[in-house]
């Protein structure tokens, strides 16, 4: 069989095919609410944050501080033994500038990007690390390998929530050196 | 393994568009029906059936195996639905073949539909909830930060350039000229690329595969049964998947550790010792275009950090010595995410027929690879096909 011999199905719809009302779609909203439980390690994970600290949970066969905190080690799979404190402190693994938002919308022309990043929280096991955003610091001058700090929310407006800490800033200024050609971000 | 060998003897495609008129039902069944013709079939050979589609969320169907089962041919028969993820489409392949190797079927039919186009404004927004939804979903995750922060990381560990990754894109985009699925084939340059818009640096627009509606769907059977059906059957001589932590940020971003499990089973079913030597031609998924160089690695078809210089080079060109993506991938052909992944393993079955028209590489291969990948970026399937 050759495709290039085939008639082949599949019917490319043009914008202009909805606007002169040549095919009709019928549309619906979902309205949907979810509350999700959060469970015995993150429960007590997000009560940690409320109160500006990052806690995690040590497995006694592998060694491994983890975090985020689980009550069941997935590697050696038998339960975690212990809770322990880590540094609100950790370097960046890999990072991004985004310029689009949760649904593909663009963000705003005055709107600043967004720099989400992995970051290895220090006290944890090397290579942990967690989703947050990066903060006080230009796209242009974050740096994979970079020390950055918590900024928390004021201990009244926390919720017990990873947003909780508003973003990561870098511990010292950054030197603003001029980014590598082809590297604009 | 007692396991039976198992051959592909038919395929069929649907066009992959942006929006397709038809329904994922109608898709299904244009994919499903050029199948069976292909190989001189009709549903009453087809003893099992399973289908491939990924996120409900993109149709807003509950049970959408249950809801394509009509178009799938699966009417009174044994069917499954599988989905996992961005791999799904060289599961289904993997899936069909269980049965058939098992003996619990001759002949089963394979689909893999996806439509994306139903979700309003744009699919990503169904990607919210794959991230933890405590931990993560507050802080309004897009799927390509993801990609960014991992193309990030694959770049800064072997210092590769943006205009490395972007030839990945270029080479796709023109090989799709010669498919005739092709949604969004074109001749663009690197500095098209590097052009288009940033969407999350270092991701840019032409870095991405688009959105698509599409089908496709493939025949197995028993080698018995195949033997009888044609003369040019394709074995499926390896499968192989795995999957890594959905703490995705604990994982070293550099390498596709799941998809180097996942070969190794495929390999070693294949009896398939050095795959750089002994693999002719590779369809691995380019999602993005950073994708197809990792998955090259992870693959073990180059070694680590390797794959951008060796497209650099031609190597990886359809007339290169090891023709990747020939079919012009999910960069060119479309990405109808379980649909892409059957389209890879169709051009595989195509090529190795000597069937891909002006697609096809020179040399007359006779072994090779598909791989697929998906959910937050740790799984891997994988396909070793030959002639």
């Amino acid at each position: 069989m050759k495709l290039e011999d085939c008639k082949l199905g599949g019917t490319h719809l043009k914008s202009s095919d909805f606007e002169k009302c040549k095919v009709l779609t019928t549309e619906w909203t979902p309205n949907l609410g979810y509350a999700w439980d959060n469970g015995v390690a993150i429960g007590r994970y997000l009560a940690e944050l409320k109160e500006g600290k990052i806690i995690a949970r040590v497995c006694h066969e592998c060694h491994r501080i983890m975090i985020p905190p689980r009550m069941f080690c997935e590697l050696c799979f038998r339960p975690t033994d212990e809770w322990a404190y880590v540094e609100d402190t950790g370097v960046v693994n890999t990072f991004s500038v985004a310029r689009v938002n949760w649904d593909a919308s663009r963000r705003g022309p005055k709107e600043p990007p967004l720099i989400p990043a992995v970051i290895e929280i220090d006290g944890a096991t090397k290579g942990m690390g967690i989703l947050h955003m990066l903060g006080e610091i230009g796209p242009d001058d974050v740096k994979i390998g970079m020390k950055v700090r918590a900024v928390w929310k004021k201990p009244e407006d926390r919720t017990g929530a990873i947003t909780d800490i508003l973003y990561f800033k870098p511990i010292r200024a950054a030197a603003s050196k001029k980014p590598a050609a082809g590297r604009k971000r | 393994m007692g396991m039976r060998k198992v051959a592909i003897v038919g395929a069929g495609i649907t066009k992959f568009v942006r929006r397709a008129q038809e329904t994922g039902k109608e898709l299904s069944w244009q994919a499903s029906k050029m199948a069976l013709d292909s190989c001189g079939i009709t549903l009453d050979d087809v003893d099992m059936v399973t289908l491939g589609t990924a996120p409900d969320a993109f149709d807003g169907v509950h049970m959408k195996g249950e809801y394509l089962a009509d178009g799938a041919g699966a009417h009174r028969k044994p069917y499954m639905r599988h989905y996992v993820g961005g791999g799904t489409g060289v599961f289904s392949p993997i899936h069909g073949w269980m049965h058939v190797a098992s003996g619990m079927a001759d002949i089963c039919l394979v689909v893999a539909e996806e439509k994306m186009s139903s979700c309003q404004p744009h699919p990503q927004g169904a990607f919210l909830t794959i991230f933890d939804h405590t931990t993560e979903q507050p802080l309004k995750p897009t799927l390509i930060w993801i990609f960014a922060l991992e193309m990030n990381r694959y770049m800064t560990t072997y210092g590769i350039s943006k205009a490395d990754i972007a030839r990945v894109s270029v080479k796709n985009k023109h090989n799709a000229l010669d498919h005739p699925s092709a949604q969004v084939a074109e001749e663009i340059t690197v500095e098209d690329v590097l052009n288009s818009e940033t969407l999350c640096w270092p991701v840019n627009r032409l870095d991405i595969s688009p959105a698509s509606d599409g089908a496709a769907a493939v025949v197995l059977a028993s080698e018995r049964v195949a033997r009888r059906l044609t003369d040019k059957p394709v074995w499926i001589d390896g499968v192989g998947m795995s999957i890594d932590t959905a703490y995705w940020g604990t994982r070293d971003l550099s390498y596709p550790r799941y998809v180097e499990t996942a070969a190794r089973m495929a390999y070693d079913m294949a009896g398939i010792k050095e795959p750089a030597k002994e693999i002719h031609i590779a369809e691995p998924y380019d999602p993005f275009d950073y994708k197809e160089l990792h998955h090259m690695e992870g693959l073990m078809l180059c070694p680590r950090g390797e794959a951008a210089r060796l497209t650099a080079e031609g190597y990886t060109a359809r007339d290169g010595n090891l023709p990747v993506c020939p079919s012009g991938g999910a960069l060119g052909v479309g990405n109808p995410i379980a649909a892409t992944g059957l389209m890879k393993v169709i051009e595989l079955f195509l090529q190795l027929r000597g069937e891909a028209g002006k697609r096809q590489v020179p040399g007359k291969p006779t072994c090779g690879v598909a791989q697929a990948w998906g959910d937050l970026m740790q799984m891997g399937t994988v396909i070793v096909l030959r002639s």
